[in-house]
C-alpha cells in the first residue's frame, strides 16, 4: 500500500510538479513583463525629467494591466499579401522559444522546472537562440520592405553576436568544468568567489553581446524607429505584437539569468562564506521594510481614496514579504527554508539589477549605425572573446601549477584579462588603420538602409 | 512505454516534415519544414538519453545553419524563383540513389537481426540514471581516444574557412 503511495508521489513529483510550475510561470510572466515595462517607462521618464505614467493607479502602478487589456482587445490585422500561416506561426515561435528556455533556469536551489539537466546552460542558451526564427519569419511573412529589412538586420546581428556570447560563456565554463546550472553555482560557492571577478573580460563580452541579442538599445537596429518604422514588427498589431513584446522581455530575463548564474554567483548571497558578514542576511528584510515604509509615507499624497488604499496594500505586501524573508534567519526551526527563500530573493535581485542596467544603457547611449555595430562585433568582441578563452585556459593551468584557489586565482586571471583586453584593442586599432588606408569613406553597406 | 510513444511521435514528425520539405514549392515553407525535421531528430536524440547531441543538433543545425539558410532565402526574390524550374528531373539517377540507400538500410536492419553485435547495435534498455553523463563521455572520446581525427577535421574546417574568406575578399 505504502509502495503505491510512494510511486504516486514520485510520479507527481516527476511529471505534474514541473508542469504546474511551468503553467504558473507562463501565467505570471506577462504580468512580470508588464511591470518591467512600467519600471522602464518610469526610469526613462526620470532620466528625461518627466513623471511617466501617473494616471492608472497610484504612480501608474496599474498601467501594465490597462496596457495588457488594450492589447488583448485590439483588432487583429493581417496584411492581405502576407503569408497567413507563417504570419501566425512567427510570434508563437518567438515567445515559445523564450518561455521554453526559462525551464532550464534555477531560481534558487529549490526552484527549477527542468531539474538538474546535465546540459543546463547550453539548453537555456540554445533554446533561446531559436527565437530568431520568429523574428526572421515574421519579417518575411509580412511582405513588407521595412519588415524584411528589419528581419535581415536582426538575423545578421544575432548570428554575429551569438559567437561572442558563446565564447564568453566558454571562458566562464572553463572554471566550472560543468554545464549543470546548479553545479555552476555550487562551484562558485566552493571557490568563495564569483566568476565576474575571475573572468571580467568574459562578463563584459557577454554583457555587450546579450544587449545585442535581445535587440535592445543601443543595438536596437532591427526595430530602429527612425529608419525602419518598427522593423520586423511593423505589420503586427494587437495580440501578435504583444507576443513579440513578451518574447523580447522574456529574453531579457533569460540573458540576465544566465549572466547571474554564470558570473554573479546565482542565488548566493554576496560573501556567503565570510561569517562576520552574516548580518547581510538582514538586507532583504530591511530592503522590503524600507520600500513598504516609503509607500506608507506617500499615502497622504495620493489624490483619491482608492489610490490611498492601493498604496497601503502595496506597503502591506512589502511587509509580508519582508517578514517571510526574516523568518528563516531569526527562527531556528525555519532554518531549512533559508536557502530556498533567500536564494530566490538574491537571484531575483541580481537579475533585476542586470535588467536595470540594461535600461540605463538604453537611455544613455545613442543608437549605433549598422556598420558600427558589425565592426564592434566582428573586429572587437569576437577577437576579444577568443583571445580571452585562450588566456583564461593558460591562467587556469598556471593556477593549478601554483595550486591557487578562490581569491588567489585572481593573481593569474587578472593579468590574463588585461592582456586579452590590450590585444583586442591593438587588433581593433590595426583594423581601423588598415581600413582607412584602403578606402577612406565606405561607411555604408547594404543593410544600412 | 513512454519511450516508445515519444520515439514514434518524433519519428512521425521527422518523416512527415521531411516529405513536406521536399514537396513544398515555397522555399521558406520548405525551410520551416526542414527546421521541424531537425528538431524532431533532436527530440529522438533526447529520447535516447543523448542530451549533448540533442542540444548540439539544436544549436548547430537549427540555430546556426538554418538561420543562415533562411537568411539567404530572404535575399532571393521568391516570385522570380517560383517561375524557375525547381526540380532537376533526373529520374534514373534518383532511382539508382534511392535503391542504393534502401539497400543499405535494408542490409543494416537484416544483419542486425541475424548477427547480434553486428550491424545495428541493439542495446538493452538501461535505466536513465545509470547512463554516464553524455557531454563528459563525448569530451573524453573526442579529446582522448579520437584526438588525431578530431584535429584533422579541425584543420580541414580551418582550411575551408580561410578559403571562404579568401574567395569573399577577391571580389571586392
Amino acid at each position: 500500500m505504502s509502495a503505491a503511495i510512494q510511486a504516486t508521489i514520485e510520479f507527481v513529483k516527476l511529471y505534474w510538479a514541473p508542469l504546474l510550475c511551468g503553467v504558473v510561470i507562463v501565467a505570471i510572466l506577462p504580468l512580470i513583463v508588464g511591470y518591467i515595462v512600467l519600471v522602464e517607462r518610469k526610469l526613462m521618464a526620470d532620466m528625461q525629467a518627466r513623471l511617466g505614467p501617473m494616471r492608472v493607479g497610484p504612480h501608474g502602478l496599474l498601467q501594465p494591466i490597462a496596457d495588457a487589456l488594450k492589447l488583448l482587445i485590439k483588432e487583429d490585422i493581417i496584411p492581405d499579401n502576407a503569408d497567413k500561416l507563417v504570419f501566425w506561426l512567427a510570434p508563437v515561435l518567438s515567445v515559445g522559444a523564450a518561455l521554453l528556455s526559462l525551464a532550464g533556469l534555477a531560481i534558487g536551489p529549490a526552484f527549477q522546472i527542468a531539474q538538474d539537466i546535465n546540459i543546463g546552460i547550453l539548453f537555456v542558451v540554445g533554446i533561446s537562440a531559436l527565437g530568431i526564427f520568429g523574428i526572421v519569419l515574421g519579417g518575411w511573412a509580412s511582405n513588407s520592405h521595412y519588415s524584411l529589412m528589419g528581419a535581415l538586420r536582426s538575423s545578421a546581428q544575432l548570428v554575429s553576436y551569438e559567437t561572442a556570447a558563446g565564447m564568453a560563456l566558454v571562458s566562464a565554463l572553463l572554471f566550472t568544468g560543468t554545464l549543470n546550472i546548479k553545479s555552476i553555482v555550487e562551484a562558485q560557492s566552493k571557490e568563495g568567489i564569483w566568476y565576474v571577478m575571475l573572468a571580467p573580460v568574459a562578463f563584459f563580452t557577454y554583457l555587450v553581446a546579450s544587449i545585442a541579442e535581445t535587440n535592445r538599445a543601443p543595438f536596437d537596429l532591427p526595430e530602429a524607429e527612425s529608419e525602419l518604422v518598427a522593423g520586423y514588427m511593423t505589420e503586427f498589431s494587437g495580440f501578435r505584437w504583444s507576443l513579440y513584446f513578451l518574447a523580447e522581455y522574456t529574453n531579457m530575463i533569460v540573458v540576465a539569468s544566465v549572466a547571474t548564474t554564470l558570473f554573479l554567483g546565482g542565488w548566493l548571497r554576496p560573501f556567503s562564506h565570510v561569517p562576520w558578514l552574516n548580518f547581510l542576511d538582514f538586507v532583504p528584510t530591511l530592503l522590503m521594510v524600507a520600500v513598504g515604509a516609503y509607500c506608507i509615507v506617500r499615502v497622504p499624497k495620493q489624490p483619491v481614496r482608492v489610490q490611498q488604499m492601493f498604496m497601503m496594500a502595496v506597503a502591506g505586501l512589502c511587509f509580508v514579504v519582508g517578514l517571510v524573508l526574516a523568518v528563516p534567519v531569526l527562527v531556528p526551526i525555519a532554518k531549512p527554508f533559508y536557502a530556498g527563500i533567500h536564494g530566490g530573493f538574491w537571484f531575483i535581485f541580481k537579475v533585476s539589477l542586470y535588467i536595470y542596467f540594461f535600461m540605463w544603457l538604453r537611455f544613455t547611449i545613442p543608437r549605433y549605425r549598422f556598420d558600427q555595430l558589425m565592426r564592434l562585433g566582428w573586429h572587437f568582441l569576437i577577437p576579444l572573446s577568443i583571445i580571452n578563452v585562450l588566456l583564461v585556459g593558460v591562467a587556469l593551468i598556471a593556477g593549478s601549477y601554483f595550486n591557487l584557489h578562490g581569491w588567489g586565482l585572481l593573481l593569474v586571471t587578472t593579468p590574463a584579462a588585461v592582456i586579452a583586453l590590450v590585444a583586442a584593442l591593438l587588433i581593433l586599432a590595426a583594423e581601423k588603420e588598415h581600413d582607412e588606408r584602403q578606402q577612406p569613406n565606405t561607411a555604408s553597406d547594404f543593410y544600412a538602409g | 512505454m513512454l519511450d516508445k510513444v515519444l520515439f514514434y511521435f518524433f519519428a512521425a514528425i521527422a518523416v512527415a516534415s521531411a516529405a513536406l520539405m521536399v514537396t513544398r514549392r515555397n522555399v521558406v515553407h520548405g525551410a520551416i519544414f526542414l527546421i521541424t525535421a531537425l528538431l524532431a531528430i533532436a527530440g529522438i536524440f533526447l529520447q535516447l538519453r543523448a542530451e549533448f547531441l540533442f542540444i548540439v543538433q539544436i544549436i548547430l543545425y537549427v540555430g546556426g545553419i538554418m538561420v543562415l539558410f533562411v537568411f539567404v532565402i530572404m535575399l532571393v526574390n521568391l516570385d522570380v524563383a517560383l517561375q524557375q524550374i525547381q526540380f532537376a528531373r533526373k529520374k534514373w539517377v534518383a532511382l539508382l540513389v534511392a535503391l542504393a540507400l534502401a539497400g543499405q538500410v535494408g542490409l543494416m536492419v537484416w544483419s542486425s537481426g541475424k548477427m547480434p553485435g553486428q550491424g545495428l547495435p541493439v542495446l538493452t534498455a538501461a535505466a536513465a540514471e545509470h547512463l554516464p553523463p553524455n557531454s563528459e563521455t563525448v569530451a573524453h572520446s573526442l579529446f582522448e581516444s579520437y584526438l588525431l581525427p578530431f584535429e584533422i577535421a579541425s584543420v580541414l574546417l580551418l582550411v575551408a574557412m580561410i578559403g571562404a574568406v579568401v574567395m569573399a575578399k577577391k571580389r571586392t
